[in-house]
């Protein structure tokens, strides 16, 4: 997470301005049905996702369970269902903990500058020396394992990285004029922050927010795979790669692939539109003169 | 003819955003052995292009007709070891050396690789003669001045560390990009002064590239002067000064500021500079020009030779007789 | 320069003392009192939790007993397992082999590939790059455990070429059997590395001072090594630095996915049981590792650029 960030901001200066692009219209689309999906994708399921039937233990498909069954002969249609409301809940809570106190402190820190500031950047600078996925594990060990204590962990753990872009977004907003010129005019610094700073910074949080509810989703399913996460047997597609592993070595792996194969579609897609939507202010089109090879 | 630089019809294309577009067009010239030709023009009239052609260092995509002939060899034949050698051997000088040397490699990183590669030199042997060269270009402290790095020079300085590594290769003939537009007014002057001693002294030809007429007539033997992609004229520097023969020259000639006569205002040309995709068809200069007649909007005019070089306008003897009258 | 050093060491110190503060803090914070915490909900006969209390001197104030521990951890004293009855610190160096030779071998093959691959499409534009994009885009994106599964499900199960698990034995097995594991580890980081490799060097590729080299004649291989890949080293060093770095915390996956008997695994079976003073040591082992690597990286990077070592003195 903290490798890929860096690449993902420099990826995103990309020609072109407004629209998403069919890719990220794409992306946004896969994002969308999985929503959808996991909000009404319980009801939609035929079969109980707990329900297990040693009989068709790894059983293939049947008409009524279309991906067959896991290795406790559970529906592994249903459990993937169940399994998409867990798995982007988790994230939307670490992203929605973590963009609030994060935004909160970095707007603080770029309004009163100063020591305060300077303060600060310096204490996320020592919060950066804690692996989110490490921290997790940690409070798993204190607080006891669950999916509470993982969100939490992980929240705390994202913060620095998001405090310091949008500190440094916000140090410039708040030299603009119109900023003083509110200032001037006698607002109160809460109510131009809320009113107005924040608002003009919603493009690049948004942006953000959905980068990091990639980054959240595969941390968390980590956790998960851990198995100091989401607990069995509530399905979670983190836990069911996990439990799908002896599956793996027998041959069936269909449960592990499938659960995999969701993760990875939608980091992929959130990355994706996190790029597309951070695109746009940046143009970086160097002078191309330059043929390649001496030979040319 | 046939001099150390022979350039015949040359016409480039670049691939532009939805069609092709033209940079050069039908450009004809040539440099004799220590000749000085200067080649004026304002932005986008195609000076450096001119010399990305002569390097072969086009963007891609880029389509070259006409060919180029550097003492009587073909450039367009030339290909990997032997094209390599070529431009070994006509160093440019480009116009801003903080963006043309590398910044992470020491100024005698820089100086060195050539020879080392093309020579086959020992560091130490290399070392040795980049210190005298930069001697040579006025840089004090050569030694030192290898072990830094191009950030800690000021832009003068750099500048002559692009002339020494030019002079290193030990060339018959220097390309220089604008050498002096990227410094300072005061360096300008004795960056020049070095470049022009050296290369007096060493008889070399050199293509001399800059937006300035009068400097190109204080160092070069000969003018060329450039609009929309195409030369205008071509003349022995002093009496192009003096009596251009071509509107566009005489317009450039009147546009330049002088301390001898004292203006109100200073005399512009009525216009933009076009760039060869905009030239309009026959006189690229036809938009602009006050003497413009029918003819020169439906013809393409020749450099015809004429006085003491070549002029490409149909209406110069007559314009000549009338300002002389 | 030295002023630089200086200021980077202080950095790091105040950033370990932190990091051990955190990891220290956990035990007190956590409900009930820390020798519930430390036993882990076990009942434990009268002697056992008199041992306990003498080796973390739990009848003494927080900050004396959190400058004591510190003591003992820098001496190497880590504490008491409660499962195994065992010193942490030995514990933690019979595993450290496996995840250090893990992280390693995981390192090499993301600069190797990494850089490989991000060059190769730098230079062919057009299917090659196409290719390599797509595939790096999607790599990016496999977490590691992910990764594991998939390696295991088709070179160990399906083709059979590689062990699913354990460590093996001898060097040449040992190699073996972190294959997979290194490469499931190394995946993400690779595209990753090979993505800025990419943009880095055709970034340089396209800047004058590389035309210059070209235009001196100097053959097209050496400029892209001695110009395009040398400045372009600079921002591929620190974010190889970064991945590897992140690696640290991630290897805990693949060694639980491959059934190796690294720190990682072991810091997790830790949590699930619930020996506290494991995950205590093991988390600050690898938080300072992890903070290490960050460090050396960071300034091995300023090292690399002349520029930085000028702006520092003046």
């Amino acid at each position: 997470m903290t490798a890929t960030s860096v690449v993902r901001a420099r990826a995103g200066a990309r020609a072109g301005r407004g629209g998403l692009g069919p890719l990220g219209v794409t992306a946004a689309t896969v994002i969308a049905v999985a929503v959808v999906l996991a909000a009404i994708g319980p009801e939609l399921a035929s079969a109980d996702p707990n329900a297990s039937d040693f009989a068709h233990a790894y059983g293939p498909p049947t008409p009524g369970h279309p991906l067959g069954y896991d290795s406790q002969g559970r529906d592994l249609l249903a459990r993937l269902l169940t399994g998409a409301r867990t798995s982007l809940l988790g994230p939307l809570w670490v992203v929605a903990l973590g963009m609030t106190a994060g935004t909160a402190i970095a707007v603080v820190a770029a309004w009163r500058g100063g020591w305060l500031d300077s303060m600060v950047s310096s204490v996320l600078e020592v919060m950066f020396s804690f692996p989110g996925v490490l921290l997790a594990m940690l409070v798993a060990a204190v607080f006891g394992p669950g999916l509470t204590s993982a969100v939490f962990a992980l929240a705390v753990a994202y913060i620095p990285y998001i405090a310091r872009l949008v500190r440094s977004a916000a140090v410039a907003e708040r030299h603009k004029p119109y900023i003083q010129a509110l200032e001037v005019q006698g607002l109160g610094a809460f109510t131009i922050c809320l009113r107005h700073l924040v608002p003009n910074l919603l493009p690049l949080l948004a942006a953000q927010a959905t980068l990091f509810f990639g980054y959240a989703m595969v941390d968390l399913a980590i956790v998960s795979f851990f198995g100091l996460g989401v607990q069995p047997p509530d399905a979670d597609w983190g836990v069911m790669v996990a439990s799908g592993q002896s599956g793996v070595l027998q041959g069936y792996p269909a449960e592990s692939l499938l659960a995999g194969g969701c993760i990875v579609l939608l980091v992929v897609a959130f990355n994706v539109l996190g790029e597309r939507l951070s695109d746009g202010r940046r143009v970086h089109r160097p002078w191309r003169l330059f043929r390649r090879g001496g030979t040319a | 003819m046939s001099g150390i630089l022979d350039i015949d019809h040359l016409t480039v294309t670049l691939a532009g955003e939805d069609r092709p577009k033209p940079v050069l067009s039908d450009v004809s010239m040539s440099i004799a052995e220590g000749e000085a030709v200067g080649l004026v023009g304002e932005s986008g009239s195609g000076k450096s292009m001119t010399v990305r052609s002569i390097i072969r260092l086009l963007p891609p995509g880029a389509r070259m007709e006409g060919n180029i002939r550097v003492r009587g060899v073909d450039l367009g034949t030339l290909r990997g070891a032997a094209l390599r050698k070529m431009r070994a051997e006509m160093p440019v000088i480009f116009q801003d050396p903080r963006a043309h040397i590398n910044p992470v490699r020491s100024v005698g990183d820089f100086l060195t690789e050539a020879l080392r590669i093309h020579r086959r030199m020992s560091r130490a042997a290399a070392e040795d003669r980049a210190a005298d060269v930069l001697d040579e270009v006025g840089v004090s402290e050569a030694r030192r001045r290898l072990r830094q790095y191009p950030h800690e020079l000021s832009g003068g300085l750099l500048q002559r560390v692009m002339i020494a590594s030019a002079l290193l290769a030990e060339p018959r003939l220097l390309l220089a990009d604008e050498p002096t537009t990227a410094l300072d007014v005061t360096t300008q002057a004795e960056v020049m002064a070095v470049m022009d001693e050296l290369r007096r002294e060493r008889g070399l030809a050199m293509l001399f590239i800059t937006h300035d007429l009068e400097l190109a007539a204080a160092i070069c033997d000969r003018t060329a002067v450039m609009y929309a992609g195409r030369v205008m004229e071509v003349r022995a520097s002093a009496s192009l000064l003096e009596r251009p023969l071509h509107p566009y020259t005489a317009a450039l000639a009147t546009a330049r500021p002088s301390i001898e006569r004292k203006v109100d205002r200073l005399t512009t040309i009525p216009g933009r500079p076009l760039s060869a995709f905009e030239a309009p068809d026959g006189c690229a200069f036809n938009t602009r020009c006050a003497h413009v007649r029918e003819s020169c909007r439906e013809q393409r005019p020749e450099l015809r030779t004429l006085l003491d070089g070549q002029v490409a306008c149909v209406r110069v003897e007559e314009l000549q007789a009338v300002s002389h009258d | 320069m030295t002023a630089y050093l200086i200021r980077r060491a202080i950095m790091l110190m105040v950033t370990l003392l932190v990091s051990s503060f955190v990891v220290f803090t956990g035990l007190s914070i956590a409900p009930g009192n820390p020798l519930a915490t430390l036993a882990g909900g076990r009942s434990l006969p009268p002697e056992s939790i008199q041992v306990l209390v003498e080796r973390y001197n739990l009848d003494e104030p927080f900050f004396i007993r959190y400058a004591m521990w510190l003591g003992n951890a820098v001496q190497g004293d880590l504490g008491l397992s409660i499962t195994l009855r065992q010193d942490v610190s030995d514990l933690i160096a019979s595993r450290a082999g496996t995840t250090i030779a893990l992280i390693i071998y995981a390192t090499v093959i993301v600069l190797v590939v990494g850089v490989a691959f991000g060059l190769l499409a730098a230079l062919r534009p057009g299917l090659v790059d196409s290719l390599v994009v797509i595939a790096t885009a999607v790599v990016v994106a496999v977490p590691p455990f992910v990764a594991a599964i998939a390696l295991i499900g088709i070179f160990a199960v399906g083709l059979g070429w590689f062990p699913a698990l354990g460590g093996g034995s001898g060097f040449w097995d040992g190699i073996r059997h972190l294959t997979l594991p290194a490469f499931a580890l190394a995946a993400a980081a690779a595209a990753t590395v090979a993505r800025v490799t990419r943009t880095s060097v055709r970034r340089q590729l396209h800047l004058e001072h590389v035309q210059t080299a070209v235009s001196r004649g100097i053959p097209y291989a050496t400029v892209v090594r001695r110009h395009a890949l040398r400045n372009a080293a600079i921002p591929i060093s620190t974010l190889a630095g970064m991945t590897v770095a992140s690696m640290i915390a991630l290897s805990a996956v693949v060694e639980r996915a491959f059934g190796l008997n690294g720190l990682g695994a072991y810091l997790v079976s830790a949590a699930l049981s619930k020996d506290f003073a494991v995950v205590q040591g093991i988390s600050l082992v690898l938080v300072t590792a992890f903070v290490l690597v960050n460090t050396l990286v960071d300034v091995g990077a300023t090292m690399l650029d002349p520029r930085f070592q000028l702006g520092r003195r003046s």
